[in-house]
């Protein structure tokens, strides 16, 4: 593993290179790049936090526990809730802060904050040619050029090397509390569809949950004017039970310690249901039915699983490849269209391809 | 402003390329010199330059067959939504097409438990709320302009406005669309699901002011309506103290929809055009929030109480509906008003929200030193500023003082640790600005994304990038091999 110390080190580097590199921070999701392994967690550092404006800079290579831990002293968060996929991938090592971006990594707030891309502001990065490149800032409204911050985020080291990101974070909220009863997907749409700002919606461990946060007199009266319009029974979880729950969602904790392949699938809320009879498989619902975790043992049915959302409209990922065949590539193929712009876009920014093998 | 000469060759051929769409898009073609002033501008009024025919398509089919024609021909096509652009986005040079989505405005399917629509992006930013309130949803970002402007220049521009502070600017509330490319091939890129994984192409598109393809259907993300909002009108006589004081509020863990700023030039300027009833003094906010009437009740007196702690002259909440509307008539009216004033140049520069007070104060010194006057609007809770330069574009040259304050204050914009623009888009108006906010190598690779989506170049190629560092491109030549470094700074 090589360790790079700084972004001039970095652009050298690649700018005189021809093999492949495997580039992450703290390679805890797991990847199989091909090329020799190159670290970025040397490029640590808070380097600017302004909690008066929401916004937060930081080298790529900053673990995000320092980064939650500092937005903590001052009562803030990454909203976007991202997932720690250790648990799940079994794997160790520090996830940073530019693993996160650069795999638009998002949790069960996502489906009404927005993802990491709608937090990213601003980010630095080497290109393959060995160019250093800045887009966006610190600043929570820009359009001035392309956004290349959008880009760079999700896009798995395919493109460059992510430097320094600069994030809009979040005041935590005062109080949260979590609705626990029955009536899955069509239940949460109906929740996220009424007033009550729901911040969670998700099917695990047999039971549905709807999270609300804000100020306490305001989750009192959302809590009990929620539960009115849905009907049913709901248990109502507080404080740090209620806090555990979604980080067992975000983390997808009932797949810990279980075998086989997980697919991260993208689908049309209303169509989660439809996809869960067609596979059958144990399943974690988030997004209000817009995630889909399946856990699929034996060969992970990878030809069905892609064929359903092919139908259903989305996108399966295989996050943890368990008895899928080395073949099957872990990303749903792209339409040709969009294949071919991906395709330009990598030439582009890595015209030798030396991140070809990332993802 | 310079734009380029235009291509002789394809002016020469004007009948052939008219003949040619005519004969692909029958009754949607229009080159009578007459008709086509329509199409010789749009917001940024001070630049004018009829096109050379324009087209307005009516389905999907029909815009990516007048791709083909003038990616055969070599002909520079202009997307163009409503016009409503203030930053010359939509402005034509000789040489060009516009295509219009102006007959594309339908909704082509509501989905309320996904919480989703597809439209035709000639739509109007206020008829998608439109299509969907009755049901008790609603569009979240609204430009000042939304009345007028249309869903395709939103994308384009990545447009906001001012309850963004909470829900957004258009790329956080779309989800999919649908572009045909210079060379006519239609493309789809996302739907109605969350966050594709590969290259963010949805992204990259929203905010390329139509330089990278015509957007001609789009997913968009709809929201249920809060239950109710009431806004707070908070008076200061300072605008540093009324800036602090936004702060106060953000750091405060309170997320106001909205936090909308007027200083007194603007203040004047509004109460004589609209009578709202502002009191008078150097600064006043607006405050909003949302939810029941407990809710806003709880909300209203937190933020009350840190607006005392700054020694307001006025703290004033509105007591029901007709109330919050007369604390939002003068916001929404102000630039009517400035408009009553003089002729006015709007900028967009963004700001950390902490640089608020210098920023206003060197904008006063700024403007003083060229003797003009710049009123102050804007979405404070973003920092996104909208200093208004007044100027009289009869007297000589008036408007080359004011683009040249207007390029001043940008500047400072980004020495403070902002942006050019934040809503409006770079355009013509900013294009030259660019080398002010980004090093060779930053822009190198912005346009390196253009080279990808059109590689001829032909797409509203005289926009965003300074011309000089575009030209080999728009000239048709190889693109330059970027050099050197970019600053530090982020
Ligand atoms: C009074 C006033 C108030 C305003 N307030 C706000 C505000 O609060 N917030 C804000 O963000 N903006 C504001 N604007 C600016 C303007 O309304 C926005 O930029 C708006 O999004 C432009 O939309 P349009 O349909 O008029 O686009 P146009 O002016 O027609 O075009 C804008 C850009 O979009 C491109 N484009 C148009 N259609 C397409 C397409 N189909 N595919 C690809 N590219 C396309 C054009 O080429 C051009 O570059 C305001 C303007 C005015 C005049």
């Amino acid at each position: 593993m090589r360790e790079i110390g700084s972004e001039e080190e970095l652009a050298e580097l690649l700018a005189g290179r021809n093999a492949p590199l495997s580039v992450g921070g703290g390679f805890t999701r797991g990847m199989t790049g091909e090329g020799e392994r190159l670290s970025a967690a040397g490029l640590t550092g808070i380097r600017l936090y302004e909690p008066g404006a929401l916004t937060l800079v930081a080298g790529a290579g900053t673990p995000l526990a320092e980064v939650e831990a500092a937005l903590a002293a001052e009562g803030q968060r990454l909203a976007f809730e991202p997932m720690d996929h250790r648990g799940l991938l079994g794997t160790s090592g520090q996830p940073t802060i530019g693993g996160v971006v650069a795999g638009n990594v998002s949790g069960p707030r996502r489906v009404v904050a927005g993802a990491a891309r709608d937090f990213c502001l601003g980010v630095r990065f080497v290109d393959g040619r060995g160019h250093v490149v800045k887009n966006g800032g610190r600043v929570m409204k820009n359009v001035t050029g392309y956004d290349l911050v959008k880009l760079m985020a999700g896009s798995r080291g395919r493109l460059g090397v992510i430097t320094e990101v600069s994030l809009k974070v979040l005041p935590v909220p005062e109080t949260e509390v979590t609705l626990a009863g029955e009536g899955g997907v069509p239940v949460l749409a109906a929740a996220l569809g009424s007033p009550f700002e729901v911040t969670g919606a998700a099917v695990s461990g047999g039971r549905t949950l709807i999270r609300l946060e804000g100020l306490a007199e305001s989750v009192a009266y959302r809590q009990g004017a929620l539960a009115a319009r849905l009907g049913g029974d709901w248990e109502v979880l507080e404080g740090e039970a209620s806090a555990a729950l979604w980080r067992g969602v975000r983390d997808v904790a009932p797949f810990h310690g279980k075998e086989g392949a997980v697919w991260r699938v993208a689908v049309r809320p209303g169509r989660a249901p439809e996809l869960l009879e067609a596979l059958g498989e144990e399943a974690v619902v988030d997004w209000g039915g817009g995630l889909v975790w399946l856990l699929v043992g034996g060969d992970g049915r990878a030809e069905e699983v892609r064929a359903a959302v092919e139908r259903l409209g989305g996108h399966a990922t295989l996050v943890r490849r368990g008895g899928v065949p080395a073949g099957v590539p872990a990303l749903q193929p792209e339409p040709a269209g969009v294949a071919r712009l991906t395709g330009g876009l990598t030439r582009a920014f890595d015209p030798r391809g030396i991140f070809a093998g990332a993802g | 402003m310079q734009m380029p000469v235009p291509d002789a060759a394809v002016l020469a051929k004007t009948a052939q390329v008219v003949a040619r769409l005519e004969a692909a898009l029958p009754g949607a073609v229009i080159s009578d010199p007459v008709e086509l002033r329509a199409y010789e501008c749009d917001a940024l009024t001070a630049y004018r330059c009829p096109p050379l025919a324009a087209v307005l398509p009516r389905t999907t089919a029909e815009v990516a067959a007048a791709m083909r024609i003038c990616s055969e021909e070599g002909v520079p096509v202009v997307p163009r939504g409503a016009g409503t652009s203030l930053a010359g986005g939509s402005l034509p040079t000789a040489d060009s097409v516009i295509l219009g989505l102006a007959r594309m405005t339908r909704v082509l399917e509501v989905d309320y438990a996904d919480r989703v629509i597809r439209l035709e992006t000639g739509r109007t930013n206020l008829s998608v709320t439109g299509a969907v309130e009755e049901a008790g949803f609603f569009y979240a970002p609204d430009p000042s302009s939304q009345l007028a402007c249309a869903i395709a220049g939103n994308i384009a521009m990545n447009s906001g406005g001012a309850h963004c502070l909470k829900y957004g600017v258009t790329t956080n509330n779309l989800l999919g669309l649908t572009m045909v490319t210079m060379e006519g091939e239609v493309v789809e890129i996302g739907g109605p699901w969350m966050d594709a994984p590969g290259l963010d192409l949805l992204g990259v598109i929203c905010g390329s002011e139509g330089q990278l393809g015509v957007v001609t259907e789009a997913w968009l993300r709809i929201l249920p309506k809060p239950e109710g909002a009431r806004p707070v009108l908070i008076g200061f006589d300072s605008s540093e103290t009324a800036g602090a004081c936004v702060s106060a509020i953000i750091r405060a863990g309170l997320l106001p929809v909205a936090i909308e700023f007027m200083d007194r030039p603007c203040i004047e300027a509004t109460e004589a055009f609209s009578g709202a009833g502002y009191p008078m003094c150097e600064a006043l906010l607006i405050v909003e929030v949302e939810g029941s009437p407990a809710e806003i009740d709880a909300q209203l007196a937190r933020i009350g109480a840190i607006a005392r702690s700054f020694d307001p002259v006025e703290l004033r909440e509105a007591a029901d509906a007709d109330e919050a509307a007369r604390i939002w008539m003068g916001r929404k009216s102000a630039f009517g008003a400035m408009g009553q004033m003089g002729d006015y140049i709007c900028l967009d520069g963004t700001i950390p929200v902490s640089e608020l007070p210098m920023v206003l104060r060197r904008i006063g010194e700024l403007a003083a030193a060229r003797g003009l006057k710049v009123a102050n609007v804007f979405h404070a809770g973003d920092g996104n500023m909208h200093p208004l330069i007044i100027f009289d574009a009869n007297a000589p040259g008036q408007l080359e003082e004011a683009e040249a304050l207007g390029a001043e204050i940008l500047t400072l914009c980004v020495e403070a640790g902002g942006c050019l623009t934040g809503e409006h888009g770079v355009g013509v108006e900013k294009r030259d600005l660019m080398a002010v906010q980004y090093g060779e190598a930053d822009l190198e690779a912005q346009m390196a994304v253009k080279d990808v989506f059109d590689p001829h170049w032909l797409l509203n190629p005289a926009k965003v990038f300074p011309l000089g560092a575009s030209e080999r491109r728009r000239q048709g030549g190889q693109p330059p091999v970027a050099v050197g470094d970019s600053p530090r700074d982020i």
